[in-house]
């Protein structure tokens, strides 16, 4: 059987134009407050977490710290494959004692990633308190965590398969959605 | 990477840098306040000493604590191994305890080859040392040491120029790093008066040495080996004066090395015999370096061993 | 008196098959296929007839070891195998260094009736190397020893050496020297090499070996002797007895099985089956064994059967015994290495595993050719049929053959002593 041609969710306008407004919200829900910090989960969320951080630092006028959080340590999944390269773990110089930590990362799925990143952040410091900003929100939580900010809300069913392109990293941005494909 | 690392070349160049890699992110979690990974929680990591070493032990049992594993630490002094119990019979208790990696240092080259095949264990064997054959994890510590000071902490070690000094004969440290330095692109050379090179060395793909003067003015880091007293018995060496006037690292010679070259050494130090005191204190010396980054390594061979599905070596020896 | 027929096999040497007819011990007729009865028939149709075949070099290990091989048990091995006579060395437990403990071990051998046994006896007393033994002794006892060997040890003293070639004189025997000079291989695990620089393991210098048969053959010319080298390893050895005999030196050789297929690059697994005193030797060394023993510088194949408990085999190298299995495997082992590659033909076979060793012995009703009034020692070989080894199928008391899990051809089918059956389906 023969996939689906990708369906295009978000174009590349589309993907700045989202996270300008999650930038804007992450500044009105925070009141404006100086000890946020934004951590992307490696990989993709760590691009998605520069140029938020680099918006979110335009509009509060100040340099809001940006890093990277691996969670690879602390997946769930780990005797399922043999075991996996470590990526970046690099924490801003200020740590995140008492910071309003922002996790960021560019799907939201299951929610075990993001359960794996509030695990590690734990062995971290502790943060006055934790949010989650993600690019896209595709359904089908198997835990319960919810993101703050959502780019774009994107209900899909289990065999459709999203794939999200990065400039930072894929050199090209753009959402895409699949359907029904055989594995 | 195989199921057991036995010896230097069961890592591939892939493998060896996978290593590095993750040794390096690992060095951070010291750097933490809570130092410790969940990773092998529930794990079992057993330390197997048949020789004294309180240093290699030490670091082992670090790592594998601060990867959250449980650590069984059996040492063959005062225990029923020096009661005559046999290497197997040994293996099989501990089997029945249920490890999940066995971490073996032994007098006799080729105990952890017969750990691994002979199916009395069924987890992963990491050789700490054993005999005059190898200690594959001195050598990754000892090219994470390299890296850190000659390219940054990153990628191989290529082109760099090592000198190893001493019983190159009797020493699994030089083994060990010959076959490592060589996978990562490094150039070896190795120095040691004629009777300490094994007959056959010069079928080793390191350049050989008798004149250490002569290497030094063009070496990145030189290695000094541990020089037993002892093998003046054998007649390896008339005195340790002799050795040491023409085979110890002084200051006056490490005055004619390159001034980014850095000074290396496994332990346990002979100082004044192989190494001068001055030099073991130098800005050069990296040695208590090597210690530190010795946990961070192996913290990563465990992970990649022990942290995923469990590894299955596709050839039997 | 029972007569046995052997039934159409080949004898080595003959163009046809025939029927060999033995009673009281001896071959009483020879004749075309089919044409000779009896009251035993064995059907040896496609079936190769050798004279029974004699080991100048196996360990029983009795007295003293019974819990790895006894004589019994030995012999049995023995006889599937495909031998008549074994020579057993002196390193029991008490040493067999004087007429009573050779007589022991002769009586055994005799009683168990597998095939006969003639003991070695100690050149020395203990195999300590400082006294000579009473040679003379063991040399007039029922067992009538005429070889005389340390082996295990290196008679190193080249005074003792000396005296030990001259006393043997006497009476005819012969000092059979395992060429190990002590000094030089103190604490040694395998052979000194590139192998053994990569596997950390002490090196057994070629020259260990070559040193002390220089030395022995030239006080065997001096003194006017005989002399044996056991087990011969090294290229090296093999041109200085090829050197020895083309000046008339009365010396001969011994190559085991085992040293000529297996090498040192086996050791990379640190399996302690490999390990053996001389120790396995590099590609060249088989080589040069393998030409020595083709153009009869290396006068006979002897097994140096060395049965061992598993305890000393089921552990790390350096806590291991040396020592392989031998007997059951030794044919096959020159069938596959000399025969199968064409340096040698079944004459030489019969030359080197019966005729010759027996010589050596000095053993008048050994290594006779299959003719009327000869000994009726006879093995009965199928050399087209090709068996798996495995140690559970062994009739040895020890299981550290070298060779499991391998595919060996020639099987022996049949073994008579003296007309009677030793071995094989009746």
């Amino acid at each position: 059987m023969v996939d689906a041609a990708p369906k295009s969710v978000m174009t590349d306008s589309d993907i700045n134009r989202a996270v300008a407004r999650m930038a804007h919200e992450i500044d009105e829900r925070t009141n404006g407050a100086n000890d946020v910090i934004l951590l992307g989960i490696p990989t993709r969320g760590v691009g998605l977490a520069q140029r938020l951080g680099a918006r979110l630092s335009e509009i509060q006028g100040r340099e809001v710290p940006v890093g990277s959080l691996d969670i690879t340590m602390y997946r769930d999944d780990l005797r399922r494959r043999p075991a996996r390269a470590l990526l970046p773990t690099e924490i801003p110089a200020r740590g995140v004692d008492d910071a309003v930590v922002v996790l960021v990362d560019d799907v939201l799925f299951s929610g075990r990633t993001v359960r794996a990143a509030l695990d590690a952040l734990n062995d971290v410091g502790r943060p006055r308190a934790v949010q989650l900003a993600v690019l896209v929100d595709r359904g089908h939580r198997e835990l319960p965590i919810r993101a703050d900010y959502v780019g774009k809300n994107l209900p899909t069913s289990m065999s459709e398969s999203v794939r999200v392109h990065i400039a930072e990293h894929d050199g090209e941005d753009f959402v895409t959605i699949t359907s029904g494909a055989q594995q | 990477m195989k199921a057991h690392l036995l010896s230097a070349t069961d890592l591939s160049y892939d493998d060896a840098l996978l290593v590095l890699d993750t040794a390096a992110e690992l060095a951070r979690v010291a750097d933490r306040p809570i130092k410790k990974l969940p990773t092998l929680r529930g794990r079992t990591v057993v330390n197997l000493f048949f020789e004294d070493s309180t240093r290699t032990r030490i670091s082992f049992e670090a790592a594998a604590k601060r990867l959250s594993a449980d650590v069984i630490n059996f040492s063959a002094k005062g225990s029923s191994v020096s009661k005559g119990e046999s290497l197997k019979d040994t293996a099989l208790t501990l089997e029945a305890m249920g490890a999940d990696a066995v971490v073996i240092r032994h007098g006799a080259s080729g105990a952890p080859h017969r750990l691994a095949n002979s199916g009395w264990i069924r987890g992963s064997v990491v050789n700490a040392g054993d005999g005059t054959h190898e200690h594959p994890t001195q050598a990754l510590l000892d090219a994470f040491t390299i890296r850190e000071h000659l390219t940054d902490g990153h990628g191989d070690l290529a082109g760099k120029r090592i000198t190893i000094v001493g019983d190159v004969l009797h020493s699994r440290v030089a083994r060990s790093n010959v076959h490592l330095l060589n996978t990562l692109g490094a150039h070896v050379t190795l120095v040691a008066p004629p009777t300490l090179f094994p007959v056959g060395v010069e079928t080793w793909p390191a350049q050989i040495s008798y004149d250490l003067d002569s290497v030094l003015p063009e070496t990145d880091a030189v290695m000094m080996l541990r020089a037993q007293a002892e093998r003046m018995d054998s007649a390896f060496f008339p005195s340790a004066r002799e050795y040491s006037r023409r085979y110890g690292l002084d200051s006056r010679r490490m005055e004619v090395m390159p001034e980014h070259a850095i000074v290396m050494h496994p332990g346990p130090m002979n100082r004044g015999m192989e190494i001068g005191s001055d030099v073991a204190d130098s800005k050069r010396s990296v040695i208590v370096e090597q210690v530190a980054n010795g946990v961070s390594v192996r913290m990563a061979v465990l992970y990649l061993l022990l942290g995923g599905a469990p590894l299955v070596d596709e050839e039997i020896a | 008196m029972t007569t046995t027929v052997i039934r159409g096999a080949r004898i080595v040497g003959a163009e046809q098959q025939s029927d060999i007819v033995m009673a009281d011990g001896v071959i009483v007729h020879v004749s075309a296929p089919g044409s000779a009865s009896g009251d035993l028939v064995v059907d040896a149709d496609a079936l190769i007839a050798l004279p029974g075949l004699v080991d100048l070099h196996t360990h029983l290990r009795e007295p003293g070891r019974e819990d790895t091989e006894t004589v019994e048990t030995g012999t049995r091995a023995a006889a599937a195998g495909g031998f008549t006579a074994v020579h057993a060395m002196a390193n029991t437990d008490p040493v067999a260094d004087t007429a009573g403990v050779v007589e022991q071990v002769w009586r055994l051998g005799a009683q168990s009736g597998y095939c006969d046994v003639h003991p070695v006896g100690a050149v020395t007393v203990g195999l300590a190397g400082q006294r000579l033994a009473e040679l003379g002794a063991m040399a007039d006892s029922a067992a009538r020893v005429r070889i005389f060997s340390d082996d295990g040890k290196c008679v190193h003293d080249a005074l003792l050496m000396r005296r030990a070639l001259e006393y043997v004189k006497a009476f005819d025997g012969v000092i059979a020297q395992h060429a190990q000079e002590p000094r030089l291989t103190e604490g040694a695990q395998m052979n000194e090499g590139i192998v053994s620089a990569t596997l950390g393991l002490k090196g057994w210098p070629a020259v260990a070996e070559e040193a002390i048969i220089a030395r022995d053959v030239l006080l065997t010319e001096h003194v006017g002797s005989r002399l044996h080298v056991c087990h011969v390893s090294t290229a090296g050895s093999v041109d200085l007895i090829r050197w020895a005999k083309s000046r008339g030196i009365s010396v001969t050789a011994e190559v085991t099985p085992h040293h000529l297929i297996l090498t040192d690059e086996l050791v990379a697994s640190y399996d302690p089956v490999f390990k053996v005193n001389p120790p396995l030797r590099t590609a060249e060394d088989v080589e040069a064994l393998r030409e020595g023993l083709a153009d009869g510088t290396i006068d006979a194949v002897a097994t140096d059967h060395a049965p061992h408990a598993s305890e000393d085999k089921d552990c790390e190298w350096q806590a291991a015994a040396m020592g392989m299995l031998g007997l059951e495997t030794a044919l096959s082992v020159v069938v596959e290495t000399m025969v199968n590659s064409g340096r040698l033909d079944w004459a030489g076979v019969v030359e080197r595993m019966s005729a010759a060793p027996a010589r050596i012995g000095r053993l008048s009703g050994q290594g006779r050719p299959i003719a009327i009034g000869e000994p009726a020692n006879i093995t009965l070989i199928d050399p087209s049929a090709v068996r798996l080894i495995t140690p559970e199928h062994v009739q040895s008391r020890s299981r550290n053959t070298p060779f499991r899990g391998r595919e060996l051809p020639a099987v022996v089918v049949a073994t008579f002593l003296r007309g009677r059956q030793t071995f094989g389906a009746a």
